[in-house]
């Protein structure tokens, strides 16, 4: 019989000092649930990119404003939510990185690298919020 | 030379300049800038910039340490000199290529071979 899933809500001030904590909340759940290394890899950058893309972009670097954690990880799946206070974006309007043109670009690979490192990545409509599911293998 | 607040470490190798990493974790944003930093100076300070950066020490990194190797990659043309990486983990190298960025970069096997290919 498996393990009860392991939840918790953290919420933090947007500062890249905090990120880490947030992090750790995240890789000790999934250690303790039996995701494997390459897993770990996997769910560590695309939890960095969420994060640092919500304090950066979502809230303009704006310390007062808050980033609210939600981590939902059982045997069989790993789900982060991150969701921040800003305006939001459109998701599929971030031009693609790996094209030539943009290649020298020094921005813009996080939302790809998340999808491409998890099973599943959605935004809400608002465009704040984003829920990043792994499937343990 | 690596004085306390340096994230890198540097070695001389006749005309080139060797770049090691002095975190595992290339995530840290604080961290990333200072790197951009050294390596920018280094580019700067060299009349015809050579350098190797070597990842014998690194098993994770983010966008935006991606996002700082193409800045001092941009910089190192912009001088027409060269840049090669290398000792590259494989969960790292595969960042790369899903970036597609292992066709921006120059990237060796070991740091003997990235020496070797300067011209």
């Amino acid at each position: 019989m498996g393990q009860a899933p392991t939840t918790a809500r953290l919420v933090l001030a947007s500062r890249l000092e905090d990120v880490p904590r947030a992090e750790q909340a995240v890789m000790d759940a999934v250690s303790r649930h039996g995701f494997d290394q390459s897993s770990c890899f996997a769910i560590k950058l695309a939890v960095e990119e969420a994060l640092i893309n919500a304090i950066k972009h979502g809230n303009g670097g704006d310390e007062s404003r808050e980033i609210v954690v939600e981590i939902n990880v059982s045997d069989k799946q790993a789900c982060v939510g991150v969701t921040d206070e800003g305006v939001g974006f459109v998701p599929n309007g971030v031009p693609d990185p790996t094209l030539d043109e943009n290649l020298e670009k020094p921005n813009g690979r996080g939302i790809m690298l998340m999808r491409a490192y998890m099973n599943e990545v959605t935004f809400n409509e608002a465009g704040n919020c984003v829920t990043m599911i792994k499937q343990r293998r | 030379m690596a004085d306390s607040e340096s994230r890198l470490m540097i070695q001389r190798d006749g005309e080139i300049t060797v770049a090691h990493f002095m975190d595992r974790n290339i995530l840290d944003e604080a961290n990333i800038q200072r790197i951009g930093e050294e390596l920018a100076a280094l580019v700067e300070n060299a009349p015809v910039p050579k350098i190797l950066i070597d990842f014998d020490n690194v098993d994770h990194l983010s966008s935006a340490a991606l996002g700082a190797l193409i800045t001092v990659n941009n910089k190192v043309r912009q001088k027409d000199g060269q840049l090669r990486l290398a000792n590259i983990d494989p969960q790292i190298h595969e960042v790369f290529k899903i970036t597609k960025l292992d066709k921006l970069f120059q990237i060796h096997k070991n740091s003997h071979e990235a020496i070797k290919s300067f011209k």
